[in-house]
């Protein structure tokens, strides 16, 4: 593990310890030599006290971060990868350190500001979900089908194994970036694009993925 | 156009290189320039391939090569790819030529647009078009007052003199019969095309362009498709079956522009059990005119057996379920002067198909009645008639039904004068020979479209369906003690 994985780890544990467990301090007798503590003591994060670690105030901030992106991506496998539970935290272990500052408001938002992990523990609110109003608490990515009568998406992604379909899209238009307003749903769904109607079923309205705008 | 390059992969696997390397092997000999047959065989365009193929069988292993190398490199199939940087060109292009103006306001045409389009508006609409379009103008002025006028004319001036200079030229009686006897060529083969036909489908033809030109067919597909998707079709399969209501033959043969060859088997199929044509319509609406009660459980018994057939035959047929899409066109006024080329087009076009299927219709009636076959075969319907609860008499009807469908209705027709027909029994004789056996024309129409195995087996069918139906809408009227 790279130092500054682990250092984010200690971070996580930490916080999860003192903050969540609510103790002031924690053990350290078994850390003590450490690189990555002294790395923490050194940025100012971490305090030694008789053999207990504690959290600074701005190691606190930290840590909360780290947190934060931890349990994000654990939901960003769960709900949007569909990945199987044992694999989860392995895979968000790595993944979350590559979760930073835009990308992870990305991620939030496209999770629709989750407030907690897979596994019920609370995840610590970014600044995204403070602003957060309601409208921006829907998904950003959805499918066609999903989307609300008369509102504007732009094609994100297209996702059928079935070649036949994906021809009909390329013949209609329907390609990453295109911009579709949806006019109705029933009985079957209208779309536009441009100056140009075309009806589809639902099935294939399902496999369009778009980004309201 | 011209592909990027630079590539973020092994260069022989870009596009533009791959599509050099191609275009440098094919020949200058193809109907398209090279770079168009290179870029088909990277979209493995299955007609373009077989042409290369042909025409140049030694590097088809090579381009082969090179096309599995780039798709290997591409999550997506290569027409995807292809198609994004189209886009990107077209819209690179649009951007500098084209101005966009402020949109202009919903205008009438887009509100009466999106009435056909509401499922609450959209069936009443449905409604009045099938109504005044095909019911008033074609089936009554069309096929009563048009036909009428002309049959008449052809019988009183035409058919006698046929008859008059054929039966001075010709001494055998055989023969006579055949040319201008009751059931002659000239006299009903050529007269059944020319003054029954003819106008009914022409009017038909009218009434079908003035719609197709106003861009509605469109909008009456996106509003069916949930409904036909049911039953194993998709929206596109409304053209046909709208077709069925003025011609079933036709609409076989228009069948052949649904994509698959399962939607094509169960449209055949529903066309020659539960779609009545224009001429058969015309008279069974007359015949039930007199019961309107009668009138409406024969709509909603045939709608049922349609939906119901359709139902099982999806369950039953393997086959991916059909996927829809279609273009919805800005509605329009039609344009006269295409309206009448469309309707002559295919006028002319339905006459050259159908003419010799009407004469050979009459060849077979003649035939029949010279070996006695028919006698046995009216003999044979006897008993199927007996028990659906029917006069005997109505037998020679149905066997007629086969060769001209509105004849067998005719038939029913003349029952029902002579007072021979309760309410019941009507209704149970326009159920049976609605759902009866195909006419004659389209039932050599499905032989050379579906083969002949399906062909017969299709006519077996709906020949047990209607009178399985037409036994149980029997039974039921009987136990439940309705007199109609």
């Amino acid at each position: 593990m790279e130092r500054k994985e682990r250092v984010e780890e200690l971070l996580e544990s930490l916080w999860i310890i003192t903050v969540e467990g609510q103790k002031d301090k924690s053990d350290f007798s078994l850390l003590k030599d450490d690189e990555a503590i002294k790395d923490l003591i050194n940025m100012g994060y971490v305090l030694v006290k008789e053999n207990q670690l504690g959290l600074t105030e701005a190691g606190k901030m930290e840590a909360q971060k780290c947190i934060r992106r931890h349990r994000l991506a654990e939901r960003l496998m769960t709900d949007v990868f569909v990945e199987k539970s044992k694999l989860i935290h392995e895979t968000s272990c790595k993944f979350e350190h590559l979760l930073h500052k835009d990308l992870e408001k990305s991620i939030c938002t496209l999770l629709g500001h989750p407030k907690t992990c897979p596994h019920g523990k609370p995840i610590p609110p970014g600044s995204c979900c403070r602003g957060a109003s309601k409208e921006y608490l829907k998904k950003i990515i959805m499918s066609l089908a999903e989307l609300e009568i008369k509102k504007k998406g732009k094609v994100a992604y297209l996702q059928t194994g079935n070649r036949d379909v994906l021809q009909k899209m390329i013949a209609m238009g329907v390609l990453p970036k295109t911009e579709i307003l949806l006019l109705q749903k029933f009985p079957s769904y209208v779309i536009q694009m441009g100056k140009s109607q075309f009806a589809i079923d639902k099935e294939m309205a399902s496999q369009i993925y778009v980004r309201q705008v | 156009m011209q592909f990027e390059k630079n590539h973020d992969g092994p260069i022989e696997h870009s596009l533009e290189i791959a599509l050099e390397t191609i275009e440098g092997l094919l020949h200058d000999r193809y109907p398209l320039s090279r770079r168009a047959v290179g870029l088909l065989l990277l979209q493995e365009d299955h007609e373009i391939h077989e042409m290369v193929k042909e025409s140049q069988p030694t590097i088809i292993d090579g381009i082969e090569k090179i096309i599995s190398g780039v798709k290997a490199h591409y999550a997506y199939p290569i027409e995807y790819e292809i198609a994004l940087r189209r886009r990107d060109e077209v819209e690179r292009i649009i951007n500098r030529v084209v101005k966009v103006v402020k949109e202009e306001a919903q205008g009438i045409a887009e509100k009466v647009s999106a009435l056909m389009m509401n499922p609450i508006a959209g069936f009443p609409l449905l409604f009045l078009i099938l109504y005044f379009g095909l019911y008033k103008f074609v089936g009554v002025f069309g096929a009563g007052t048009v036909v009428g006028y002309i049959e008449e004319t052809y019988d009183s001036h035409l058919n006698p003199l046929l008859v008059k200079i054929f039966s001075s030229f010709i001494p055998w009686r055989i023969l006579q019969d055949l040319l201008v006897g009751e059931y002659g060529i000239l006299t009903l083969g050529l007269r059944y095309a020319v003054a029954l036909i003819l106008p009914i489908v022409t009017f038909f033809f009218l009434v079908f362009s003035v719609i197709e030109d106003t861009g509605y067919l469109p909008r009456l597909a996106m509003l069916i498709d949930r409904t036909f998707k049911k039953i194993g079709l998709s929206g596109r399969a409304v053209i046909p079956m709208v077709l069925g209501f003025g011609c079933a033959t036709m609409a076989t043969l228009v069948t052949r522009t649904l994509p698959t060859k399962r939607e094509r088997l169960i449209a055949t199929m529903l066309l020659a059990l539960a779609v009545p044509c224009s001429a058969q319509l015309g008279v069974i609406l007359a015949l039930l005119g007199s019961h309107p009660m009668a009138m409406v459980l024969w709509a909603g018994i045939i709608m049922m057996v349609f939906l119901f057939i359709g139902f099982l035959t999806a369950k039953v047929l393997p086959g991916e379920r059909p996927s829809f899409y279609i273009e919805i066109p800005p509605l329009r006024m039609p344009h006269l002067g295409n309206i009448f080329t469309k309707t002559y087009v295919r006028v002319k076009w339905y006459f050259m198909e159908i003419l010799p299927l009407f004469l050979l219709a009459s060849f077979l009636i003649w035939l029949g009645k010279l070996t006695r076959l028919f006698d046995f075969l009216i003999f044979l319907f006897t008993k199927p008639v007996a028990m659906i609860g029917l006069p005997k008499e109505a037998a020679k009807a149905f066997l007629f039904g086969f060769f001209r469908r509105d004849y067998g209705a005719a038939g029913l027709y003349d029952l029902h004068k002579n007072g021979l027909l309760t309410g019941d029994q009507l209704l149970v004789a326009c159920v049976a020979l609605t759902l009866f056996l195909p006419c004659i024309a389209q039932f050599l129409i499905n032989l050379r479209q579906r083969g002949w195995k399906t062909g017969v087996g299709i006519s077996l069918f709906t020949l047990v369906v209607a009178f399985a139906v037409a036994f149980m809408v029997n039974l039921a009227l009987n136990k439940l003690g309705i007199s109609l």
